[in-house]
């Protein structure tokens, strides 16, 4: 079975940066593919170019099995797409806003229905400018769904949303899938990309980085937990990444952050060592390693700040 | 399983939503009925019918001033007042009368004949100054005052508010919600469907029809009920023309905003669209007054070209075949500004 999305060599570069700078992806049929990376990693301006909205300055690409140049009308109608920033028009009530999405497809899904589905049938009437932000996102997505389509964009679905309307949110993209629907989102949440994502590729200033699935990805830091620590005065790397068991160290706001496989062993380790450089520990913390330790193991800076 | 909801053909949905937006904007009614009505109700008050004023003149004060003033009383267009010599100068100076009556026995009379009320008020001081010195007039005329409905100020004003009203709605609603979408990412949104791109624009034109008509008739019936001004020509000739000429500034303004990525840059593109038309296009006097160089390029104007046909119906009852050239040219307005305005119309 070909790939339902696949590019090769694609290339945007704009006067200041290069945007997407030869990437090659393909997502198959009935899977949920993350492209993960900080802002300014060229995620967007990718999902755009695959959704048809941005002209690449070289590559190819295709989505089920056909081509942007030849078939667009019907590749419109079997796409769905959120974009990362869309205002609907305010003054129209939910309903009406998504029946008028509806109308512009030959076959889709009954608006009525769908609007129970996303559990948005209680904003039936009510005007889009009235909206909370996780609303306005369901019914982005709504809109995206209203046409029935075979791949479906999403284009950071949940930034600046609250945990309960991520969850949601996740929960639709999840159902979408369950009917055998092919999901292409992109994220700067590790924790969205671990949990929704059967694969993921980190992209950073326009390159893929690292491509796997969530598991297969933390599984290449060698290492299951990350100690997090700060000392005074604070120790020298050499001595940090001479403690046994660590498998990597990056320097993290006044402190360090140690990559290992076992905290019953590091823990104690780490604790001798500052004694032993005459040094008090000053906070630490530990967590299970996450796609963002990744991150920061591949580039040695955060999602976040970077 | 059918569907439980009726879904029109696309262009009928973005027509209803683009016309359901607009009942929804509050401001946006009031620039459509509103500031109009305002301002013909303005105007139409401060150009109302009136006799006119009486001229005041001066009457400088010596021996024969008291017979004088009292003669000029019983004029009916004179309001003369009794000056001395130098508040008289200074008052003619200074326009505060339009005429000055004065000498012994001699009458003089001190005016500024440029002034076009002041030979007026020379004449009728001379007429009653005479009559009271005894002259017998020779002829025995009679007056009959024409007062006729279509020539007066206001019968002029309204079409021409009519037409501004429709240029400004026009480009404004073409203008403003296609920036706006721009901005917003709702055009990109929109694309991103398997919309077709000229639904979405025609829609904006079918959309306009319907309030384009609302907006004339009200200042129509307004008009006639406040004013007396009567539409002469036939109102479907009427209808026909603010259709024609609504649609030539709809698609000036689709052209105008098919690039433009902010709400301000279109709104200062408007204005300078819009700004020569309002003064040399003839909505508030007429452009006759412009030199006969410029004439020919003020006439071709949208605005001169609606202007000039709506006063041709609604004043001196013109039918189609009067305005053919006018309606034939505001055609061709919008025509060639709506294609101009898709091909070169950025969507993001």
């Amino acid at each position: 079975m070909p790939d339902v999305i696949a590019c090769r060599n694609l290339r945007k570069y704009y006067a200041d940066v290069k945007a997407v700078d030869g990437l090659d992806l393909s997502v198959a049929s009935g899977e949920c593919f993350g492209l993960l990376g900080p802002n300014g990693a060229g995620k967007t301006t990718t999902i755009e170019i695959l959704e048809g909205l941005t002209e690449s300055d070289s590559g190819e690409v295709e989505i089920l099995g056909l081509t942007w140049r030849k078939n667009e009308r019907e590749l419109r109608e079997r796409i769905g797409i959120s974009l990362q920033e869309t205002q609907l028009t305010e003054k129209l009530t939910v309903f009406e806003t998504l029946r008028l999405f509806r109308s512009f497809y030959r076959v889709g899904a009954d608006p009525e229905d769908l609007l129970r589905d996303l559990s948005l049938d209680e904003k039936h009437d009510a005007r889009v400018g009235k909206l909370s932000g996780g609303q306005r996102q369901r019914l982005a997505v709504a809109c995206a769904l209203v046409g029935n389509p075979d791949v479906l964009f999403l284009d950071e679905p949940t930034t600046g949303l609250d945990p309960q309307s991520r969850l949601q949110l996740w929960d639709i993209v999840q159902r979408f899938r369950q009917k055998g629907g092919t999901v292409l989102l992109t994220t700067h949440y590790m924790e969205e990309a671990q949990r929704l994502c059967d694969r993921v590729a980190i992209v950073d200033h326009g390159h893929l980085i690292a491509l796997g699935t969530p598991a297969e990805l933390i599984a290449k830091l060698q290492a299951r937990n990350v100690i997090e620590f700060t000392s005074e005065p604070r120790l020298e790397q050499a001595v940090v990444e001479a403690i046994d068991g660590c498998a990597g160290v990056t320097a993290h706001r006044e402190g360090w952050l140690l990559r290992v496989h076992s905290l019953a062993e590091a823990v104690p380790l780490l604790i001798n060592t500052v004694e032993k450089q005459g040094a008090k520990l000053v906070t630490l913390s530990t967590h299970e390693a996450t796609l963002e330790d990744l991150f920061v193991s591949l580039t040695g800076r955060e999602l976040r700040d970077a | 399983m059918p569907e439980k909801t009726r879904i029109r053909p696309p262009i009928v949905e973005l027509a209803l939503a683009r016309t359901k937006e607009f009942l929804r904007e509050k401001e946006a009614m009031f620039w459509v009925f509103g500031f109009p009505l305002i301002l013909a109700l303005a105007l139409g008050f401060a150009f109302r019918e009136k006799p006119p004023d009486r001229i005041p003149v001066g009457v400088v004060a010596g021996p024969n001033a008291p017979q004088r003033l009292a003669a000029l009383q019983k004029s009916k267009t004179l309001l003369p007042r009794l000056m001395n010599e130098q508040e008289a100068r200074d008052a003619l100076r200074r326009g505060k009368v339009s005429l000055l009556i004065e000498g012994s026995d001699t009458v003089v009379y001190r005016f500024d004949a440029t002034r076009p009320d002041a030979l007026s008020a020379r004449n009728e001081a001379d007429d009653v100054l005479q009559a009271a010195a005894g002259r017998r007039n020779v002829l025995a005329p009679r007056e009959e005052r024409v007062h006729e409905q279509g020539a007066r100020y206001i019968d002029f004003l309204i079409p021409g508010l009519i037409g501004m009203n429709l240029m400004g709605t026009g480009m404004w609603s073409m203008g403003f919600t296609i920036a706006n979408a721009r901005m917003k990412k709702l055009l990109k949104r929109l694309v991103a469907t398997p919309m077709r791109k000229t639904d979405y624009l025609i829609s904006m034109f079918l959309s306009r029809s319907i309030w384009l008509l609302i907006e004339v008739s009200v200042l129509v019936a307004f008009g006639w009920i406040v004013f007396g001004v009567r539409v002469n020509g036939s109102i479907l000739v009427l209808a026909i023309l603010s259709i024609v000429g609504g649609y030539a500034f709809s698609g000036i303004g689709l052209l105008t905003a098919s690039r433009a990525q902010t709400i301000e840059a279109v709104s200062g593109l408007m204005n300078l669209i819009m700004m020569p038309m309002w003064l040399c296009s003839g909505v508030f006097f007429s452009y006759e007054r412009f030199p006969d160089s410029v004439k020919p390029f003020i006439r071709v104007l949208p605005l001169t070209l609606l202007n000039d046909a709506l006063r041709a119906v609604v004043n001196d009852a013109a039918g189609l075949p009067q305005i053919s050239l006018q309606l034939g040219l505001l055609a061709v307005w919008g025509i060639v500004t709506f294609m101009i305005g898709l091909k070169i119309f950025r969507w993001q």
